[in-house]
């Protein structure tokens, strides 16, 4: 049955590559209606990947991404849409920075206190849309989305000087961590570090695709995605697992933010990044879910958001919203081409099937054969 | 005069011939049954005809001129409607609105659409007042409408697409009476169904489908229900008797007074009780809809009972989820298999996981945290040899495997784990003939070895055979019991409709509840269209 396996592989290739390929036409497109160079912008992009400060830049912004879009797909792998992963992992971030200024164990201590704060403040976040969607059936979208907003809110209440914040001159900060909650970099000489938070992102991914592909949890998960009555009817209990889902999935997304605030921030101000959640979204779309996908996925859009900015420094410039136009058409296109392109394998295999079965052992057709016509009763 | 005449249609799906060499002709003034077991292609033939779907090969003709149809519209155009089997009203609007809904154009919005209602529900004897809200109206006044909608677009052939599935039995009887009212007006009806004494009762002519094909017609006087099975199953009809019992006093389930209420409040089941021994099969006759899917969702744990005890064993297991219940040997036989038996766009051995993730060979290790792959992908080539899958592969997807494959698979599955209790809900529905014996095999098989089994089965026949012992469920309570050896279809069938309650004796059928059986009304219906169309 190989044949079938390479197919597969086959169909998980040819919905990103398809997608990318129209994405990269179409804004290509946009290029020529601005009156510029269709081409070399890509390539201008293509350069800036080869230096390698450019390379850690993307690398650590990768690293985030990926652990934003963990957090997304293993919702998506239930049908669940937790939008909410960008207040999710701020959220989670300040909680850390709050705790790892006003607490200060020796690091082998403070830095997993500091993990599980952040773990709990997402799923704890994530939680507020589980619970509402188990007991009252709110769904999970609408209220993720808000909780987004009202994140927003607490943050800006905890910046407040009288609460947590300490202004840097004109920047609202939680004031500087514990020197013992920071987590040591990876030295890459003059090109910068590399987060020691991203060697966590990697194991993350690895054990996402463990814990989905070969244990009982993940395959319960998996089901519940697929056809929900069917997963019931197996012994699931949905709401159970519509709650835990939701709970993992935000505590995946509280670590989002920590490569950076453990590596180099060690604050969280108003500089710290934002989206994070929202590109995930676009990555575990575009990653297809899966692990090996989205480390992919991550390092294409990181090299977007790093390689652009020098677009504008280009001996002809050019926008760096190019960068964004195109994440934008990604997003469209990744949509579209998998819908398609999962049709079509559905197909495709139930036509190949049909011809296997025609072919091998002709089913039943001894006794079927005897399609003259009768007619009953005479 | 022919009203619509299909010749040499063919329809190809990815994998499957939907359509075959389908012929088939109505005649002016007539109903005509086209019927076939679930999947044979009635429904594929029925929206070709309608314009939902284009034929590959095959023409249309419609009062003798050849058409082609793109859309629905041009059906309709062609005075072509359909009634669907799930109907497509507005509640929150009156009959009148949904009934100009669309076709504003033909008689307005007012005065006139309201008098025209009026006059096709005089003229067909409808019965369908224009100014109430479809929600406040029943199933049957539903179908009016839908009727009533259909005539309004002025269709002078009718499909009606399973129309009674949703019906008590007084209200088939209003329907047909419609029926003929349209016909005695020159109209044209297409009835599809799978109740063969139903066809019998109100067709003038039956065209059979079998396989995608039509496989020969037949004229409702001369024929049989079971000459009419035959021609739909395509041989002689593999009768599946029990040989000797096996029934011991060991109970294995017992369901002690178990009630089910529904959200407003009405009771879906009621005072439930039977117990189920092992070696025994307990067949539940019934027409659909009456509480026999609440009963087995109540028993898996998929709804939990509002009152009463489910015992199994020694166990009670009332509280119980459905996780553990089948970890203590509950087998599921569910009625709808791609709703609550498979993941279809899973590969097959994953598929062999489903619903036993917690037991061996799905998963190993302390707990059974660990999926085990290789030893299920193992065990799926062991079932689909031993139940005779056809299937090039076990890592296809379920949905490219035929529905009686499909089903050999969930068997296949659910009997590996040697239940001691097993919820059969149709378990050769849309089963070819061969699988049809090989499951009531597996199930006798089992039976020998112990085996509990609650059998829910629409095929009587196989009910009476496969079963040892027999309850009627009616409006959420077992009305009546019987002796499988004794009992005969039309006898049950009675029972089935509420007619006759407490214990069923072959000889002491009642004479009134017999005439009302389906298998019975052709004699009555011979004569009484003519004096109703007068």
């Amino acid at each position: 049955m190989k044949k079938f396996d390479k197919e597969r592989v086959l169909l998980a290739v040819a919905g990103p590559v398809i997608a990318l390929v129209v994405a990269v036409a179409l804004t290509s497109v946009v290029l020529i209606a601005s009156g510029k160079n269709p081409v070399e912008p890509y390539l201008l992009m293509f350069e800036q990947a080869t230096y390698s400060d450019i390379q850690v830049l993307i690398i650590n912004q990768a690293g985030m991404y990926y652990l934003a879009a963990l957090a997304v797909a293993i919702g998506f792998r239930m049908n669940l849409f937790n939008i909410g992963v960008d207040g999710q992992y701020q959220l989670a971030a300040m909680a850390a920075a709050i705790v790892g200024t006003h607490v200060a164990m020796p690091a082998v201590l403070q830095i997993p206190l500091l993990v599980l704060t952040a773990v709990l403040t997402g799923a704890f976040w994530s939680g507020i849309a589980g619970v509402l969607k188990v007991t009252r059936g709110v769904s999970e979208v609408v209220a993720t989305i808000m909780l987004n907003a009202i994140a927003s809110s607490v943050i800006a209440y905890l910046w407040l000087p009288s609460v947590f914040g300490v202004k840097v001159g004109n920047n609202n900060t939680t004031g500087e961590m514990a020197k013992s909650g920071w987590v040591p970099g990876i030295d890459m000489g003059p090109a910068g570090e590399i987060y020691g938070f991203t060697l966590v992102a990697i194991l993350l991914g690895i054990g996402y695709w463990v814990v989905l592909n070969r244990t009982r949890f993940g395959f319960d998960l998996r089901a519940s995605g697929a056809s929900e009555t069917a997963a019931a009817a197996s012994g699931v209990d949905p709401k159970r697992m519509v709650l835990t889902a939701m709970l993992v999935s935000g505590g995946m997304a509280g670590l989002a933010g920590l490569p950076i605030l453990l590596g180099a921030s060690h604050t969280y101000s108003a500089t710290f990044p934002t989206t994070l959640g929202f590109t995930g979204i676009t990555i575990a779309l575009l990653g297809r879910n899966n692990p090996v996908g989205i480390a992919f996925a991550a390092l294409l859009i990181a090299w977007l958001d790093k390689a652009s900015p020098e677009l504008e420094f280009a001996p002809v410039p050019y926008d760096k919203e190019i960068a964004v136009i195109m994440q934008g058409l990604i997003v469209l296109a990744v949509v579209v081409s998998y819908e398609a392109v999962r049709t079509w394998g559905l197909r495709r295999q139930q036509r190949r099937v049909g011809a296997e079965l025609a072919a091998g052992h002709v089913l039943g057709a001894s006794s079927d054969n005897n399609t003259e016509k009768e007619v009953a009763g005479r | 005069m022919t009203a619509v005449e299909l010749a040499g249609i063919t329809k190809r799906f990815p994998g499957v011939v939907a359509n075959h060499d389908i012929h088939l002709t109505v005649r002016k003034g007539t109903v005509h049954a086209l019927v076939g077991e679930n999947g044979a292609g009635k429904s594929t033939l029925m929206k070709i005809l309608y314009g939902m779907q284009k034929p590959d090969e095959g023409t249309i003709a419609i009062d003798g001129e050849q058409v082609a149809f793109s859309s629905p519209a041009d059906a309709i155009a062609r005075g072509i409607g359909m009634v669907h089997q799930h109907f497509m009203l507005a509640d929150n609007l009156t009959v009148l609105e949904n009934v100009v809904l669309g076709s504003e154009k033909l008689y307005g919005i007012g005065g006139r659409a309201r008098r025209k209602i009026l006059e096709i529900s005089e003229r067909y004897g409808l019965d369908v007042r224009p100014d109430v809200l479809v929600e406040n109206l029943g199933v049957a006044a539903r179908q009016r409408v839908e009727i009533l909608k259909v005539l309004y677009r002025g269709a002078r052939t009718l499909i009606l697409d399973e129309p009674t599935a949703v019906l008590v039995p007084q209200e088939v009887d209003a329907l047909f009476a419609n029926l003929r009212e349209l016909k005695s007006e020159g109209l044209s009806v297409i009835f599809i169904s799978h109740k063969l004494g139903e066809v019998l009762s109100v067709a003038d002519e039956i065209t059979v489908i079998r396989r995608g094909t039509t496989v020969g017609t037949a004229v409702p006087a001369e024929t049989t229900p079971r000459q009419l099975a035959e021609l739909m199953v395509g041989s002689e009809l593999p009768t599946p008797e029990t040989s000797e019992s096996t029934v011991t006093d060991r109970p294995v389930l017992t369901v002690k007074d178990l009630r089910l209420v529904a959200d407003g409040g009405k009771a879906l089941l009621d005072d439930i009780s039977f117990t189920i021994h092992a070696g025994e099969v307990l067949g539940l006759a019934g027409v659909e809809g009456n509480g026999q899917t609440e009963l087995v969702e109540a028993l898996i744990g998929l709804r939990h009972a509002d009152s009463g005890t489910i015992t199994l064993a020694e166990d009670e297991i009332t509280a119980w989820p459905t996780r553990r219940r089948r970890e203590q040997g509950v087998g599921y036989i569910p009625e709808d298999r791609h709703r609550h038996g498979l993941l279809l766009e899973a590969p097959l051995w994953e598929n062999r996981i489903l619903g036993h993730v917690t037991e061996e060979p799905s998963t190993r290790g302390k707990r059974h945290f660990w999926l085990d792959p290789k030893a299920a992908q193992a065990d799926t080539r062991r079932i689909v040899e031993e139940y005779d899958v056809r299937t090039p592969g076990i890592d296809v997807t379920a949905a490219s495997l035929s529905g009686g494959n499909q089903q050999k698979l969930i068997v296949g599955r659910e009997m590996s784990h040697k239940p001691r209790f097993l919820i059969a809900a149709h378990p050769t529905r849309g089963v070819d003939v061969g699988a049809q014996a090989q499951i009531w095999d597996q199930i006798r098989e089992a039976r020998r070895e112990g085996l509990a089994v609650l059998l829910i089965s629409a095929d009587l026949d196989e009910l009476i055979g496969l079963s040892d012992t027999l309850r009627v469920i009616y409006n959420g309570r077992l009305v009546a019991d019987a002796d499988p050896a004794t009992i005969t279809p039309e006898e049950l069938g009675s029972a089935m409709t509420g007619a006759a309650s407490g214990h069923l004796e072959h000889e002491e059928a009642p004479a009134d509840a017999l005439a009302k059986t389906p298998a019975d009304a052709p004699a009555t219906t011979a004569d009484a269209p003519e004096d109703e169309a007068r």
